[in-house]
C-alpha cells in the first residue's frame, strides 16, 4: 500500500552563497498527505519548490542531490520541465486566480496542453471544480471573473485549476494561511478527499493542521530535515529533542 | 505648542488644496478661453469643408483628416515597436549593462525636444530613405516621439502585474511566452492602453516634428496615399496665426481650429478610457 512515489536523496539547495537546504533525504508515499512543518525560514517552502522546479526562476539558485519521481531524476538534463509541472501541480500561499473567468481559470492548464475540444474541456472543468468542492457555489456563474470569489473560494478555484491537468502530486504552500477559520476548515476537508486521487505535499505553519490532515510529517529546522515519519508518531513520540520542543510550542 | 501644531496642520492642508485647485482652474481657463472664442466658428460646414479664399473662409476638413491620418500612421508604427520594447525591458532583460544602457537611451529619448525629432525625421525618412515630405515620413517621426512614452507605459504596466500570476501559470506547465501571452499581457492591457492614449494626445498636438517631414501649408485635397503631403490641425493653427497675409480675418478660424483639436484629443482620450474601463471590468472582479 505504501509505495514510494517521490524520493529525495541528499538534496542541497543554494541561493547564491546561501545554503538553504542541507542534505535533505525524504520519501513521499503515493496517495498520502505529507506535511512539512517548521519555523519560518527553515527551508520548507524552498524544498517544496524544488519538487516542481519552481526554483529554476530564482537567479543564483543551485540544486545538488537527487530527486526521483517514479524513479526518474527530475533534475537530469533531459527532463521536460513542462510535463513535470503538469504532473506536479502547485497551490500557492496567497490565492492567485488569473484575472479571467472561473471557467478559463480551470481550463487554462488543459488548454496549454493542447485540449481544444469544447465538450472535453467542459467535462474537465466540471470534474475539477467538483473535485475542489466548489461546484455548487459557482456552477451558475462559470463565466464571471475568478477574482469576484471570496478568498476561500478563490483558493479552491486554484486547487481546481491545479487538478485540472490531472497531476499525480499536488504541492501546497501554506494554502490556508491567508484564509479565515471556516474557509480553512473547508480546504482541510478537501485535502482529505484529494488524497483519494492525488499525493499531497503541504507546507504548513500550523501544527494542529498538520496533525489533523496529514499521514506523514517532516520537521524542518534551519535548512535541515530533523525528523520525518508517521504523523501520529511525530506528534506523540518524537525521537528528536528539537522536534519535541517545536511541537510542544517551546519555540517557533 | 499644541495650538501651533494644529495651526500648521491647517495651513498645510490649505496650501495643498490650493495647489490642486489652481491646476484645475488653469485647465478650465484654457478650455473655457478656447471654447468662448472658438465655438461660433464651429458648424457642420466648418468640419466638412476644406479651407478656401486663402484660408479666410471654408472649414478645416483637410487638416482634421490629416491629423487623424498622422495619428494612425504614427500608432501603427509606435504601438508594436513600443509595446515589444517595453515587454523586453519588463520580462526579458536581465538588468545587465546592456539593458541599463538601453533604458537610459529610452529615457533620453523622452527628453529630446520635438524639433530635434523633426530634424531627425527629415534626415532619416525624407532624405536618407527617400520617402520625401509626406504622410509616411511625418507619421513615422511622430511615432518616434511617441515611442518612449509607450515603452515606459508598457514596462510599468508589465511590472505592475503581480508575480503570483506568473508563478501560477508556470506551475501549470506554461512556457514563458504562453505565460506572457495568456496572463501577463491581458492583465497589463488596460495600463498599456492608457499609455497609448496619452501618447496619441501628445502626437496629435505636435507641430515641430511634422513641419519638415510632411505637413503642408495647404493642400487642395486630403492625402490619398502615404506619400502625399498632409495638412494637420496644429500646423494649420500656426500657419493661420503667423504666415497668412490676413491674420485678423482668420482669427475666428484659428480659435475654431484650436477648439476642434482640443475636442479631437479629448475625444480620443475618452474613447480610450471607456474601452480601458470595459476591459478592466471584464478582467477584474
Amino acid at each position: 500500500m505504501t509505495d514510494i512515489q517521490l524520493k529525495v536523496k541528499d538534496l542541497n539547495l543554494y541561493y547564491g552563497e546561501n545554503h538553504v537546504l542541507q542534505d535533505v533525504s525524504l520519501e513521499i508515499f503515493r496517495k498520502k498527505v505529507t506535511a512539512l512543518i517548521g519555523p519560518s525560514g527553515c527551508g520548507k517552502s524552498s524544498f517544496l519548490r524544488c519538487l516542481n522546479r519552481m526554483n529554476d526562476f530564482i537567479r543564483g539558485a543551485g540544486v545538488k542531490g537527487l530527486i526521483e519521481l517514479e524513479g526518474k531524476n527530475i533534475y537530469s538534463k533531459n527532463t521536460d520541465v513542462i510535463s513535470l509541472r503538469r504532473n506536479v501541480g502547485m497551490v500557492f500561499q496567497k490565492p492567485n486566480p488569473f484575472p479571467m473567468s472561473i471557467y478559463d481559470n480551470v481550463a487554462y492548464g488543459p488548454r496549454l496542453h493542447g485540449i481544444r475540444n469544447k465538450e472535453k474541456l467542459d467535462e474537465i472543468v466540471e470534474d475539477s471544480i467538483k473535485g475542489a468542492a466548489l461546484w455548487e457555489e459557482v456552477k451558475d456563474k462559470l463565466s464571471s471573473s475568478g477574482l469576484g470569489l471570496s478568498g476561500g473560494q478563490q483558493q479552491r478555484l486554484c486547487i481546481a485549476r491545479a487538478i485540472a491537468t490531472q497531476p499525480e502530486i499536488v504541492l501546497m504552500d501554506e494554502p490556508t494561511s491567508a484564509l479565515d477559520p471556516l474557509a480553512t476548515a473547508k480546504i482541510e476537508e478537501l485535502i482529505r478527499q484529494l488524497k483519494e486521487d492525488f499525493t499531497v505535499i503541504i507546507v504548513t505553519h500550523n501544527m494542529q493542521q498538520a496533525a489533523r490532515i496529514s499521514d506523514y510529517t517532516a520537521f524542518f529546522l534551519l535548512g535541515e530535515l530533523v525528523e520525518c515519519g508517521l504523523t501520529t508518531d511525530i506528534f506523540t513520540s518524537p525521537s528528536d529533542k528539537r522536534t519535541e520542543d517545536y511541537i510542544t510550542g517551546r519555540f517557533g | 505648542m499644541m495650538k501651533m501644531r494644529r495651526f500648521f496642520d491647517r495651513i498645510m492642508t490649505v496650501i495643498f488644496w490650493m495647489s490642486a485647485i489652481s491646476v484645475v482652474m488653469l485647465v478650465m481657463a484654457i478650455v473655457m478661453y478656447i471654447f468662448v472664442n472658438g465655438y461660433e466658428s464651429i458648424s457642420w460646414e466648418f468640419i466638412t469643408q476644406p479651407p478656401r479664399d486663402s484660408m479666410t473662409k471654408g472649414g478645416i476638413s483637410t487638416p482634421l483628416i490629416g491629423t487623424i491620418q498622422l495619428v494612425l500612421v504614427s500608432m501603427f508604427f509606435a504601438m508594436p515597436v513600443g509595446v515589444a520594447t517595453g515587454l523586453y525591458f519588463a520580462e526579458y532583460s536581465r538588468g545587465d549593462a546592456f539593458t541599463l544602457m538601453l533604458g537610459l537611451a529610452v529615457r533620453c529619448l523622452a527628453g529630446v525636444p520635438s524639433v530635434v525629432f523633426g530634424l531627425f525625421g527629415l534626415s532619416l525618412f525624407v532624405v536618407l530613405l527617400k520617402f520625401g515630405s509626406c504622410l509616411l515620413s511625418a507619421g513615422l517621426t511622430l511615432g518616434c516621439l511617441a515611442l518612449p512614452l509607450i515603452v515606459t507605459a508598457t514596462e510599468q504596466a508589465f511590472l505592475a502585474v503581480p508575480q503570483e500570476y506568473r508563478d501560477g501559470s508556470y506551475a501549470l506547465g506554461a512556457t514563458k511566452w504562453q505565460t506572457i501571452y495568456k496572463v501577463v499581457f491581458p492583465a497589463a492591457m488596460p495600463t498599456i492602453i492608457t499609455g497609448a492614449i496619452l501618447s496619441i494626445g501628445r502626437v496629435a498636438g505636435e507641430t515641430a516634428p511634422i513641419i519638415f517631414t510632411g505637413a503642408a501649408f495647404f493642400t487642395p485635397d486630403i492625402a490619398k496615399n502615404i506619400f502625399d503631403e498632409v495638412m494637420a490641425l496644429p500646423y494649420h493653427i500656426l500657419v493661420l496665426a503667423t504666415a497668412g497675409t490676413r491674420i485678423e480675418q482668420t482669427r475666428p478660424i484659428q480659435y475654431g481650429t484650436a477648439l476642434v483639436l482640443l475636442i479631437v484629443v479629448l475625444g480620443i482620450s475618452s474613447v480610450g478610457i471607456y474601452f480601458r474601463n470595459r476591459f478592466r471590468r471584464s478582467t477584474r472582479a
